[in-house]
């Protein structure tokens, strides 16, 4: 997106403007309001109608929120927990107990790092296994205590390297799983970023699952499509198109439950004001899980995945046909 | 001489070819050999022992009590809720494997005896899209564990997947979920699951259900693992040891309880289900 430059550049001389009116006086206010209208115009036409490799862009955008942010922002207090009494600490991570208008909830977030030094720290937001089993261990606190459970998605994919392997990754991961499917505490999953495949599904079995509008959710990411599917780099907005992994997309397919909306450009152009909209999705998801019991949770979130899937009955004809084919 | 050949791992060899000649070369040993001996001898080559993969039907032959296969996979095929083009149209990559496999999608469920004992076995084929994981496959895994749910029987899985169905997006990533759902209730059964990984059982398969058996046996030769040697070093390019993810790497680092030999499966499953014979 070179044209987001251009309303960044617009952005900062209208604030330059505003800076001369105030220091010295000067009525600059008629060129500000002209300037303001016109970056509002070039801002509907550059975001008004995004592609859905322009929403990636933007999920992985290095100024987007991260889960840090939000949680600072919708919880009144944050307690962060460490480690999984195993092996490690996975800082990509975050685990803790926090408040929420005065209630305890166990909150998870998947967390990228502003800084080179940070993203080294955080694997760049790539979970470990250390984090699946960190994650295990606190979804099981949050129901020895009934606490419902958040969790917050923002990753490219499970950490993909040797030491993943050695530590099992993809066990780690289907524990996680298999955590949350039994979980007799209510939990709503947050997709704030990056949804990144089975990385991202790990803390994802929940109740409810609610999109940001910017976020996007996927099997794979578009340039491994690209490469795998149509073996062309060039493919990758096709591949995001293909994948229909934007917020609205899962919605329209059934796959999520709501989509919480982001100012134009993004949640980093509006951050108090998304994490505002998040926290009221947030709560009334919440709300309407924590009237249930818990046989009705765990029985509404079993029909829910048991169900998840589009297929057709084949014919008994269509089926002698094959085979008559196949002979 | 090839029979000396100093091999440390296994190679298991996907492309077995589908023409009418009644010899094949065998890749690792380059010796031709008489394909009715390889048949007989369980796909493994008589020359070298290099195994070649085995379709859903000759797994079921290998493994169960003659005679006692009844096939109780749903007629369901994908209804392609994307409407996915790459290259080809995805629905036309699937009549293409159904046409070349016979099959519904990348799995078959039967209900079988092995050594007398009766069980459901979902048997994945590898030829069928690389056995990945759609919704037909999640919904057949499902299907298969509560039919072991409704005769109180156990549930063998025995993979051979490179993971999702990338064509059907998110429908496939969540079978993970689904199969999950479905493997926890099998486990509120007390019914035993054993997973049974081949060559290869890699990405949403073994990040779910595959490793979720309450024993998981590898064939020898099997590639177990999440991400796959090219996604490595694409992403990190971290150099590999050799035998990375092999069913060897698997076994030491902890994640599988044994590694068996295709000739042994069987044998080795009738002695598993002989230790839980008691809680039916």
């Amino acid at each position: 997106m070179s044209d987001e430059r251009t309303l960044d550049l617009l952005e900062a001389k209208i604030e330059e403007l505003r800076q001369l009116d105030a220091a010295d006086g000067m009525d600059l206010s008629s060129e500000i309001a002209k300037l303001e209208t016109k970056l509002e115009e070039l801002r509907l036409e550059l975001y008004a109608n995004l592609s859905d490799w322009e929403r990636v862009r933007i999920a992985r955008h290095p100024k987007r929120p991260y889960a840090l942010d939000y949680i600072d922002e919708i919880f009144e207090e944050f307690y962060e927990l460490h480690g999984d009494r195993i092996d490690a600490d996975d800082r990509a991570l975050v685990a803790g107990l926090a408040k929420l208008d005065g209630r305890t909830v166990v909150v998870l977030g998947q967390q990228k790092g502003r800084s080179t030094e940070e993203n080294k720290a955080r694997y760049f937001g790539m979970t470990r296994p250390q984090g699946y089993r960190k994650a295990r261990r606190v979804l099981e606190l949050a129901e020895r205590f009934s606490f419902p459970v958040v969790t917050m998605i923002d990753t490219p994919g499970a950490y993909p390297g040797l030491e993943s392997e050695e530590a099992n990754i993809g066990g780690a991961i289907a524990e996680s799983l298999a955590t949350m499917a039994r979980l007799r505490v209510p939990s709503v999953a947050i997709v704030i970023g990056e949804g990144g495949s089975g990385g991202a599904l790990a803390i994802g079995l929940a109740d409810r699952v609610v999109m940001l509008e910017n976020a996007i959710y996927t099997v794979i990411t578009p340039e491994g499509a690209a490469a795998i599917l149509w073996k062309d780099k060039e493919r990758v907005p096709d591949a995001a198109a293909a994948l229909n992994l934007t917020a609205q997309h899962l919605l329209e397919l059934g796959l999520i439950d709501a989509v919480v909306s982001e100012p134009l450009g993004g949640a980093q152009k509006d951050f108090q004001a998304t994490a505002k909209a998040l926290k009221t999705e947030l709560n009334e998801q919440l709300g309407e899980l924590q009237a249930l019991d818990v046989q009705r949770l765990l029985s509404d979130r079993y029909a829910r995945y048991r169900a998840v899937g589009r297929y057709d009955r084949i014919a008994a004809s269509d089926v002698e046909q094959e085979d008559a084919a196949i002979e | 001489m090839a029979i000396f050949k100093d091999k440390q791992y296994l190679r298991v060899d996907v492309d077995r070819d589908r023409d009418d000649s009644l010899w094949m070369k065998c890749k690792s040993c380059d010796e031709l050999v008489f394909k009715r001996r390889v048949r007989e001898n369980n796909n493994i080559c008589p020359n070298c022992g290099e195994y070649f993969f085995l379709t859903a039907e000759e797994r079921f032959e290998l493994l169960i009590d003659e005679g006692s296969f009844v096939d109780i996979s749903e007629p369901i095929t994908s209804d392609d809720p994307l409407a996915f083009v790459d290259r080809l149209p995805y629905p036309d990559r699937v009549k293409e494997s159904q046409a070349a496999t016979g099959l519904y999608d990348a799995i078959v469920i039967g209900k079988a005896a092995i050594g007398g004992v009766p069980c459901v076995l979902g048997v994945m084929d590898f030829r069928f899209i690389g056995g990945s994981m759609g919704s037909v496959v999640g919904e057949q895994m499902c299907r298969g564990m509560e039919a072991a749910i409704d005769s109180g029987c156990p549930f063998i899985l025995v993979s051979s997947s490179g993971g999702a169905r990338l064509q059907e997006g998110l429908f496939a990533l969540l079978q993970m979920a689904k199969t999950v759902a479905v493997r926890e209730r099998l486990a509120d059964a007390r019914l035993p699951f054993f997973s049974i990984m081949t060559y290869p059982t890699s990405g949403g398969v073994q990040a779910s259900i595959a490793s979720l058996g309450d024993v998981i046996i590898a064939e020898r030769g099997a590639m177990i693992g999440f991400a796959g040697r090219r996604v490595i070093q694409h992403t990190i390019s971290q150099d590999l040891p050799d035998h990375y993810q092999t069913d060897a790497f698997a076994f030491e680092h902890g994640a599988i309880d044994r590694v068996v030999s295709r000739e042994e499966m069987r044998e080795e499953l009738i002695s598993l289900l002989g230790f839980f014979g008691g809680s039916q």
